[in-house]
C-alpha cells in the first residue's frame, strides 16, 4: 500500500484528471510524437521556441497517470527555460525514476520518485521527455520508448 | 468448440491447484491470483519434470545418433508427435509439425502454402479481431507478392457477422486465417462454418488456435481446418515449442520453410533432397525438452477432462461476467454469444496500465494494452484495455478477489 501512495500521490492523480498545458499550440514551432508500444500510448507535443529558449508547449494524447501527470509537470518545468536548461532536468529526472539517485532538487517533479519501485512503469514517467527531447533536436520521426 | 450440457462443473480444482507450484506463491504479499492465462497459462509439476528429467536423464540430439541417450531422446520427442495429432484428432502423426509457436507456424504457412499459390490481385482473407501475428505475416506477403489483404469486420459484440465474411470470400481469395478464440475478446468464431464456406470458394485454411486448444476439445478432422496452429505455451506446457497442424496432402507439396539439418535426404552442392514430412519442416535441433515436456500437458489436460474443464471456464466466464458487471463505471469489450473465459475492460476515468499496477499489488495478475490487437482497440476506440483471463485452475473466490482489487483502484484514484 505504501508503495501505491508513493506512486499515486495527490499531485500526480490531480495532474492526470486536470492535465496543464493540454491542447494544441498557435504558432508552434516544433513538434514531436512519443509512442510507449508497451500500451498503445501516444502523445503529441509542441513547441514555440524563442532562439534557445522554451516560450510555450502544449501536448496531446492520452495515457496512463503517470505518463499525462509526467508530460502535464514537464511542461510546467520547462516553460520559459533554455534547451538546455530543459534538457539538463530530464538528466536529474532520469536516474531519480529509475532508482540510481539525486532529484532532491527537482521541486514537484520530485512527486515521480515513487515511480522507481515499479520498473515497468518508468517509461510511462519518461516518455513525455524523450519526446520533448525530439522536439527540441528537431526529429520529425516519431519517438519510441522502446 | 460448442459446449456439451452439464449443469456443474465437475472439477476438483483445490486438487488441480496442488499440481502448479506456482500458485501457492504470493506477490507483494498477498496470494497470488493469476488471470493471465490468454497470454501463458501456468505449468503443472509433470511438465516441469518432464523438462528436468529429459536434461538429467536424456539429453542428446535427435534423429541422429546411434546411442542410447539418443534413441531414448528420439522416441520421447516421437511419442509426443504422436500424442499431439491423436490430440486434436489428426489422421497421420506426420500432420504434426513441431514449431516454435503459432507465431513461427503461420508465418511457415504464409510462406511455403500460400506465398506459392499467389498471383498479383490474389486476396488473402482474415478478420477485424486477428492478434498482429495473423495480421503481419499477411502484410508482408501481400507487399511482396501484389496481393490483396482483406478484413472481415466484427460487430459491437466482438463477432464476426457470418454474412459479411461469406460476402468477402470471392473467386480470388486464395487463402483465410482466422482465429478460432479472440485473444482481446473471447469471441469464439464459428470457424466450421467459416472454413466450409471458405472451401466452396475454392480457399484454404489456417486456424489460429492459440487461444482455442487448452479451453474445449479441437477436432482438426470436423473442423475441416487446412492447417492448425497452437502455442504448448498457452496449454500449460512449455515455451518455446507450438505445433503446425497441416493436411498431409498439403505438407507434402509445400517447399521446405528453413533450410539446415535434420531437413534434409541427402547434400551434395549440385542438389539437396529434402527430408520426408514433417522433417522437412523442422530445420536444426529443435527445443527437445520442450517437446517433450508438451507430452505431460496434454496427458493432463486429457486427464482432467476437455468437457470438465469447459464446463468449469464457462461457469467462471459466467460469474465473473456478473460480479464485474456490478462495478461502477466499468465498460465489458467483447459480448459475444459464444464467449471463452476472457474479460476485457476499462474503468472509467483510470487507464488500464494503472488498473494493471494496482491490481498487481493485490496479488492479481492481469494483462493491461492492447494485447497486440491494436486494430481491435481502434475499433472500440481504445488504446488499451484491462484483460482478465481464465484458466483450468481458477475459481469464483479468484474471480471476487478480482472485483475486490478493483475497489483499490477506485480508492487510490477517488473515482
Amino acid at each position: 500500500m505504501n508503495e501505491l501512495g508513493d506512486l499515486y500521490q495527490e499531485v500526480i492523480l490531480d495532474h492526470y484528471k486536470k492535465p496543464r498545458n493540454f491542447g494544441t499550440l498557435e504558432g508552434a514551432t516544433g513538434a514531436a510524437q512519443g509512442d510507449n508500444p508497451l500500451c498503445g500510448d501516444r502523445l503529441a507535443l509542441q513547441v514555440k521556441l524563442s532562439g534557445d529558449r522554451i516560450d510555450d508547449l502544449r501536448f496531446r494524447g492520452s495515457g496512463c497517470a503517470i505518463s499525462t501527470a509526467s508530460a502535464s509537470l514537464m511542461t510546467e518545468a520547462v516553460k520559459g527555460k533554455t534547451k538546455a536548461e530543459a534538457m539538463g532536468i530530464f538528466e536529474r529526472f532520469h536516474p531519480m525514476v529509475t532508482g540510481r539517485g539525486g532529484g532532491n532538487d527537482l521541486g514537484k517533479l520530485e512527486v515521480f520518485s515513487g515511480v522507481s519501485e515499479f520498473p515497468v512503469r518508468v517509461k510511462c514517467a519518461t516518455l513525455a521527455w524523450h519526446t520533448l527531447r525530439a522536439a527540441l533536436e528537431g526529429r520529425t520521426d516519431p519517438v519510441s520508448t522502446e | 468448440m460448442k459446449a456439451t450440457t452439464e449443469s456443474r462443473p465437475s472439477l476438483d480444482v483445490g486438487k488441480l491447484r496442488e499440481e502448479f507450484p506456482i500458485l501457492a506463491s504470493r506477490v507483494h504479499g498477498k496470494p497470488l491470483v493469476y488471470l493471465d492465462n490468454a497470454a501463458t497459462t501456468q505449468k503443472p509439476r509433470a511438465v516441469i519434470e518432464a523438462a528436468r528429467r529429459y536434461y538429467e536423464e536424456q539429453n542428446s540430439n535427435i534423429h541422429r545418433g546411434v546411442h542410447a541417450l539418443s534413441e531414448r531422446a528420439t522416441k520421447a520427442f516421437e511419442d509426443v508427435r504422436v500424442k499431439v495429432a491423436r490430440f486434436m484428432n489428426a489422421a497421420d502423426p506426420r500432420e504434426v509439425v513441431f514449431v516454435r509457436g503459432t507465431t513461427e507456424a503461420i508465418n511457415l504457412v504464409a510462406r511455403s502454402w500460400v506465398r506459392p499459390l499467389l498471383e498479383p490481385g490474389d486476396e488473402i482473407l482474415i478478420t477485424h479481431l486477428e492478434h498482429h501475428s495473423n495480421i503481419v505475416p499477411w502484410q508482408l506477403l501481400r507487399d511482396e507478392a501484389g496481393a490483396v489483404l482483406r478484413v472481415a469486420p466484427i460487430d459491437d459484440r466482438g463477432e464476426v457477422p457470418f454474412e459479411e465474411f461469406e460476402r468477402l470470400l470471392s473467386p480470388r481469395t486464395r487463402f483465410v486465417s482466422i482465429a478460432h478464440v479472440s485473444n482481446a475478446l473471447g469471441t469464439v468464431l464459428p470457424v466450421r462454418r467459416m472454413i466450409e464456406a471458405a472451401h466452396r470458394a475454392g480457399a484454404t485454411v489456417l486456424v489460429d488456435g492459440a487461444q482455442a486448444v487448452a479451453h474445449a476439445k479441437v477436432d482438426v478432422r470436423a473442423l475441416g481446418a487446412d492447417f492448425y496452429a497452437w502455442s504448448g505455451h498457452k496449454l500449460y506446457g512449455p515455451t518455446g515449442v507450438g505445433v503446425l497442424y497441416g493436411k498431409l496432402e498439403h505438407l507434402e507439396r509445400m517447399p521446405p520453410y528453413q533450410g539446415g539439418g535434420d531437413m534434409i535426404l541427402s547434400v551434395t552442392f549440385e542438389k539437396t533432397t529434402w527430408n520426408r514430412v514433417p522433417h522437412k519442416f523442422e530445420a536444426g535441433t529443435p527445443d527437445i525438452a520442450g517437446v517433450i515436456a508438451l507430452g505431460p500437458a496434454i496427458d493432463f489436460l486429457e486427464a482432467t477432462g476437455m468437457d470438465a474443464i469447459a464446463a468449469h471456464e464457462r461457469d467462471l466466464l459466467r460469474h465473473a461476467t456478473e460480479r464485474l458487471s456490478a462495478v461502477p463505471g466499468l465498460r465489458i469489450f467483447g459480448t459475444a454469444r459464444e464467449k471463452a473465459a476472457v474479460l476485457s475492460f476499462n474503468l472509467e476515468g483510470v487507464h488500464p496500465h494503472d488498473v494493471g499496477t494496482i491490481l498487481d499489488q493485490e496479488g492479481v495478475a492481469i494483462r493491461t494494452g492492447h494485447h497486440c490487437a491494436q486494430p481491435v482497440m481502434e475499433r472500440y476506440g481504445v488504446a488499451a484495455t484491462a484483460r482478465a483471463s481464465f484458466g483450468l485452475y481458477n475459481t469464483r473466490e479468484e474471480a471476487d478477489a478480482l472485483v475486490a482489487a478493483l475497489g483499490r483502484v477506485a480508492e487510490v484514484f477517488r473515482t
